[in-house]
């Protein structure tokens, strides 16, 4: 199991209990800072319920997790809300707000959690939605109007808009077609490299080996709630677990 | 015999599982109710929020609620009257028709316009938002979901309507006068000064203190339902027809028992 000095998120014995159903299961795991992380699984294997167990949307039934160097358990309703800021995500489908346009919801945070002016949030909308390359003709449509590509670019200019430490990306290409697979692929690499400086950590929830294996820096992989491999991404095919081997050739 | 027997007790044990469902729907509903007065007082205040929702809620129900009093007005005023004639007391049908309307008709049929409307609403636009992932968008920015989407809506549906409600009693007072003295040729100025002996102030308040409670109840469980979607299309649908369900339940429910309350008290 890999360790980091510097880590993002550190995971200590967390377990989570649904009913009878145990989902995540004495787990540890370690996530690093400044580089892109995918946690690969079966459906099923607790992915999503990790991630909002370190989002702090779901209480751990025991264990500990750690973001940032911050032990999310000792903190308060109200700080934990806040310290959402400091994540971003990207949705599978985007879920961008469909009452908006791709401008008003880049805005959105950036009205709700900044005091910039109305034109200041304006200017940095616009920036954003230019730098994941959103053309702009398309920013005052509205989610309907756009493709499935754009949308993604849209949901990943508002996750940047507050300058995440955070990134996290669930699914973000399954149901896309290659070209524009490989276009948030390109971007997930691109967000990485222009926030290096800032450590920016990417976490990214796939069941696409092979891009996952291009673009990441570690692979972790989870299985009935435990991380079960977990190796540097050049590593990763070359891994004896059967599961790995299973899921790797499918 | 046997058979018979395990009919009867899958009979019983689903009678059962319908109840302890129900139950256990209510308390969920409840703790729903909860986290709105929590979410309410806390800030930030979204006033935009409110407005668009009173807007919605409120001033789009206008057109509907103005067909609904006036024809509701006009026909009370036909069946009191067939019945009032036969024993001479025409000219009470003003007064008995405006009390019908302030104390039930307006209020009661209001918040079933309501449910219909803006409860399937509510039911349906945050359903959609739960199944596309925006209800979590908003969670992940650090945004409660029942402050930012329930909370207006549930505000917005307790204030519009009883203004609707009023609104409605006094449409329908106008459908009613013009049939009662236009078609039935009931005096003008006797119809309106029976009116004003016989209809008093707490009719109306009667009628705008339940119009108030379903109003709250109609959003909170047109909200509810919209949370309460998980999966698709589908889903949605089921919420929204939910909502309109139980939202018009309630009012037919909560009416009798506000009645028999407020009729001691007022
Ligand atoms: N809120 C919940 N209450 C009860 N059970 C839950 C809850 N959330 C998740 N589970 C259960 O936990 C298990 C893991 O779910 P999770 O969504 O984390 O899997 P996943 O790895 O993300 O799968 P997928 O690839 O299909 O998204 C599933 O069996 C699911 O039914
Ligand atoms: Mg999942």
């Amino acid at each position: 199991m890999l360790h980091f000095e510097n880590s993002a998120v550190e995971i200590k014995n967390l377990t989570k209990v649904f009913g009878e159903h145990t989902v995540l299961n004495n787990l540890n795991f370690d996530i690093p800072k400044g580089k892109i992380t995918t946690i690969l699984g079966f459906s099923g294997a607790g992915k999503s319920t990790l991630l909002k167990h370190i989002l702090g949307l779901h209480k751990p039934t025991s264990g500990q997790i750690n973001v940032l160097d911050r032990d999310l358990s000792k903190m308060s309703e109200v700080d934990l809300r806040e310290f959402r800021q400091k994540f971003g995500m990207l949705f599978q489908y985007a879920a961008l707000f469909d009452s908006m346009t791709a401008k008003q919801n880049v805005e959105f945070p950036l009205k709700e959690f900044t005091s910039m002016t109305p034109e200041e949030v304006n200017n940095r909308a616009e920036t954003l939605l230019e730098s994941v390359g959103l053309e702009e003709f398309s920013h005052n449509k509205l989610p309907s109007e756009l493709s499935g590509g754009m949308r993604k670019r849209v949901g990943l200019a508002r996750a940047l808009a507050l300058s995440p430490d955070i990134m996290l990306y669930d699914e973000p290409t399954t149901g896309l077609d290659p070209i524009t697979t490989k276009m948030v692929n390109d971007l997930i690499v691109e967000t990485g490299e222009i926030h290096k400086e800032q450590q920016m950590s990417s976490i990214i929830i796939s069941h696409d080996v092979q891009a996952t294996l291009k673009i990441s820096d570690y692979v972790a992989f989870l299985n009935r709630g435990n991380i079960v491999e977990y190796l540097p991404a050049s590593e990763f095919a070359k891994s004896e677990h059967p599961l790995v081997q299973e899921f790797i050739n499918l | 015999m046997e058979m018979v027997q395990g009919r009867f007790e899958n009979f019983v044990s689903g009678i059962g599982r319908v109840i302890i469902q129900n139950i256990n729907g209510l308390g969920s509903i409840f703790k729903f109710m909860l986290s709105f007065f929590y979410w309410a007082v806390r800030p930030p205040i979204r006033p935009r929020l409110l407005f668009e929702q009173l807007e919605f809620i409120g001033n789009k129900s206008i057109f509907i609620i103005t067909l609904a009093g006036s024809f509701t007005g006009m026909v009370m005023a036909y069946q009191t009257y067939f019945g009032f004639q036969l024993i001479n007391v025409d000219s009470l049908v003003g007064p008995v028709t405006a009390i019908s309307l302030a104390r039930e008709l307006a209020p009661v049929l209001t918040g079933l316009i309501v449910a219909g409307r803006a409860g399937a609403a509510m039911a349906a636009q945050i359903g959609t938002m739960k199944v596309t992932e925006q209800v979590d968008a908003l969670e992940v920015m650090g945004i409660n979901s029942v402050q930012y989407l329930a909370v207006p809506r549930i505000i917005a549906g307790t204030l519009s309507v009883p203004m609707l409600s009023v609104f409605f009693l006094f449409i329908g007072n106008v459908g009613s006068y013009f049939v009662g003295t236009k078609a039935l040729a009931i005096d003008e100025a006797i119809y309106l000064s029976k009116l004003g002996d016989f209809m008093f102030l707490t009719d109306i308040w009667q009628g705008v203190i339940k119009a108030f409670f379903f109003g709250f109840v109609v959003s909170v469980i047109g909200t509810y339902f919209g949370f309460s979607v998980t999966k698709g299309a589908e889903g949605v649908g089921k919420g929204t027809n939910l909502a309109v369900v139980w939202g018009m339940i309630s009012v037919l429910v909560l009416d009798y028992f506000l009645t028999s309350f407020l009729v001691q008290v007022l």
